[in-house]
């Protein structure tokens, strides 16, 4: 097996082999997730606690349904309203929890890092559900798997991914996939959405949308979080749309059969036309949820083995 | 009377730029002959022919007293001053309270006059809480002992507000440090801008903020005439600001943390939390040219910047962790890289260390010559270890360079002829 990690706290540290087992396995997770009975086995008698330390609907609801269909106990834990609000600082959290044994640790952070500090402290496996604007693997992986599948490979492709690169770790993960598995990846964004030196990365830096879209085949939007809007990094929700927000018209420049994803939640009217998202021809963000189930299936199956492994050893 | 002579020395001077083999006789404290035979009643301390250089005159030293003294006292951090070579800090009042009024200077005085065993002097606050708005009493407190004004890390925004101070403190001759970042674009950052920040997703800052900053003081230094030093100049697009300065007269000095001279932003790694510092680490093209710079006398003083933060502190996602690190036990070997990588001599760096601060506070220090005090250090600059935290003598352990192969041990430190290292 290629996979010899105790934790996922991003790509950075997977190897293109390691990529491509987890997804094979999640795409088998997939074929599962459509069938009739859909428990499996995996986690069997093993803890896995949520930890947010951020809100989050859709990632939570996914590493549950995950975690319950491969037979783990799951338990959530919402962070924002616990004893970090009574000033218990991230590593005695983390070392509590720790006391009750859970297997797999799931942590969303707004800050960078920290994931990866709390990994240091703990005796489990632990997964990067979100560290601030750092990385999101699962998230990187998911949007591989619906890559893979609608068109067939990972490599050679003309990845176009918009929006406000700056702040967004979904970005940072994918440009480190993407770029493992080589393809070739373009930002395209204003100026004030793209961090310094994002050209040093090996990719393309478009400040004209229509320019960045030209022959790509697959269109990845990123949100545009409101409290970015208005005067400070752009000046309005408007001119935003207007300059890079995904329509038909700007669309039409891709590849006839550029695929439109989204991670989610969307922001209709301000990154991506209404009419373009629900286009079942193009957009794949439903299958993008979908996958998403299946690779954080995968993700935590490949951890747990290894987790058994070293405890055996 | 106590007489001292060091034979068999090679001496370090910086006053005059020579390295040299020698001795020196010491009487009560003061050095009265260079190369001269060992009088009979010496002690005598044969220095094995290793480096006897001015002991180092440390600009920036945070002590945490009052207000934070689990992190440093004045005796531990008299401690690992004399382990490292120092024998003079020059304190921060970056305190709880601030040092910004003459009350709690006398405090600071006498809490270091009774437990450092290396000679302290203390700076004072520029304005009041370092709050830059209202400008401390700069007169009471220079008659008390303040050898500069500085609101540490903290910058007076407000134009009128710090060219006021600045009118005020050039009437008096007083010099003000400032630490040249502009607060608007450094705000919330914690790294520098760059290809390695923002793939760690680190919210960062551009170097520019430091030219900003500089180009800004210089502008008001030319309009009151003050004396100024800047506390830390740490990128090369702020050098030529520097230079300039220089060229048309103005009463300008600057220095750089030996952290910035030694390592680069690389060495945060994975959110390595005691890399964390203020400025930010910079990329390796600046930390060269800052070196260069030292080498060639544009940046005047070399320090520890030493800031001690205790584990609680730093044991957090790097945006929220504390900033700065000790460095009075590591700022002489680390400093001794420059001298291995071949950047410069030990002289010129000695300068640096201990002539250049010592002029530029108006202190009788970093001198070999006849009437000088006795302020020594004795040191094998090819000494390898390795550094173990844990083992300095600060409260505070956070080092950048734990578990780093280095070279150049301190053998002995003198304080006024009294030898406080060593044995």
């Amino acid at each position: 097996m290629t996979f010899r990690h105790r934790h996922l706290l991003g790509i950075e540290q997977l190897s293109p082999p390691e990529i491509t087992t987890i997804l094979d396995l999640a795409q088998h997770y997939a074929e599962l997730n459509r069938s009739a009975d859909k428990h499996a086995q995996a986690l069997q008698g093993l803890t896995q606690i949520n930890m947010f330390f951020e809100n989050s609907t859709r990632t939570l609801a996914s590493f549950e349904v995950a975690g319950l269909r491969l037979g783990a106990d799951v338990m959530n834990m919402p962070m924002q309203a616990s004893s970090i609000k009574k000033g218990e600082t991230l590593i005695d959290t983390a070392l509590t929890l720790n006391a009750m044994h859970p297997d797999l640790l799931v942590v969303r952070h707004p800050h960078s890092g920290a994931v990866n500090l709390l990994a240091e402290k703990v005796a489990c496996s632990v997964l990067n559900a979100g560290d601030g604007r750092h990385e999101h693997p699962t998230q990187a992986l998911l949007d591989a798997l619906t890559i893979r599948r609608k068109k067939g490979r990972l490599h050679r492709l003309t990845v176009a991914i918009c929006g406000d690169i700056a702040h967004s770790r979904v970005a940072r993960s994918n440009i480190w996939l993407l770029g493992k598995m080589e393809s070739r990846i373009r930002l395209v964004g204003p100026p004030t959405l793209i961090p310094a030196g994002a050209a040093d990365w090996g990719v393309e830096v478009y400040h004209d949308m229509e320019k960045g879209l030209k022959g790509a085949d697959v269109v990845m939007m990123l949100r545009l979080q409101k409290e970015r809007m208005d005067g400070g990094f752009i000046p309005s929700e408007r001119e935003y749309y207007h300059r890079y927000g995904l329509d038909a018209e700007k669309l039409a420049l891709a590849q006839p059969d550029a695929i439109v994803m989204h991670p989610g939640p969307m922001n209709r009217g301000v990154e991506i036309d209404g009419t373009i998202a629900d286009d079942i021809n193009r957009s794949v963000i439903q299958e993008q949820v979908e996958m998403g189930v299946a690779v954080r299936m995968a993700a935590m199956d490949l951890l747990a083995q290894n987790l058994r492994a070293a405890r055996a050893a | 009377m106590t007489l001292i002579h060091f034979a068999n020395a090679r001496l370090i001077d910086p006053e005059t730029l020579s390295d040299s083999a020698g001795s020196l006789t010491v009487r009560d404290g003061i050095i009265i002959a260079r190369d001269g035979a060992a009088p009979a009643s010496a002690e005598l301390v044969d220095c094995g022919a290793k480096c006897l250089a001015p002991g180092i005159v440390d600009l920036g030293v945070k002590v945490s007293e009052p207000g934070e003294r689990h992190k440093e006292s004045f005796r531990s951090a008299g401690r690992a001053a004399a382990r490292g070579g120092v024998t003079t800090m020059i304190t921060r009042p970056d305190t709880d309270p601030a040092i910004d009024t003459p009350e709690v200077l006398e405090f600071v005085a006498r809490r270091a006059a009774s437990d450092s065993i290396v000679h302290v002097h203390p700076m004072a606050a520029l304005t009041k809480g370092r709050a830059g708005r209202e400008m401390v009493e700069i007169g009471f407190l220079r008659d008390a002992g303040a050898v500069a004004f500085t609101d540490c890390d903290r910058v007076v925004a407000d134009n009128k507000v710090f060219s006021r101070a600045l009118s005020y403190a050039a009437g008096l001759g007083a010099l003000v440090i400032a630490h040249p970042q502009d607060p608007g674009l450094s705000a919330g950052a914690a790294a520098t801008s760059g290809k390695f920040s923002a793939l760690k997703g680190l919210p960062g800052v551009s170097p520019m903020a430091e030219r900003m900053a500089l180009d800004r003081d210089m502008a008001l230094i030319e309009m009151t005439g003050a004396r100024y030093h800047a506390d830390q100049i740490t990128s090369a697009r702020a050098l030529p600001a520097l230079e300039r300065a220089k060229r048309n007269g103005l009463d300008v000095t600057a220095g750089v943390g030996i952290h910035h001279l030694t390592l680069n932003e690389l060495d945060v790694g994975d959110f390595r939390t005691f890399f964390k510092l203020k400025p930010p680490l910079r990329c390796e093209d600046d930390r060269l040219a800052v070196v260069e710079a030292v080498a060639s006398g544009l940046i005047d003083v070399v320090c520890s910047m030493h800031t001690p933060q205790d584990e609680e502190s730093k044991r957090l996602p790097f945006e929220e962790a504390a900033s700065g690190a000790v460095g009075l036990e590591t700022l002489l070997p680390a400093a001794l890289r420059l001298v291995h990588g071949g950047h410069m001599d030990l002289p010129t760096l000695w300068r640096a260390l201990s002539l250049n601060p010592a002029r530029r506070l108006g202190l009788d220090a970093g001198r070999l010559t006849e009437g000088a005090p006795a302020d020594l250090v004795l040191f094998d600059p090819d000494a390898p270890f390795v550094l173990d935290r844990f083992a300095l003598a600060s409260k505070s352990k956070n080092t950048p360079f734990d578990g780093a192969r280095m070279e150049g041990r301190v053998l002995g430190t003198w304080v006024a002829g009294n030898r406080v290292h060593g044995d």
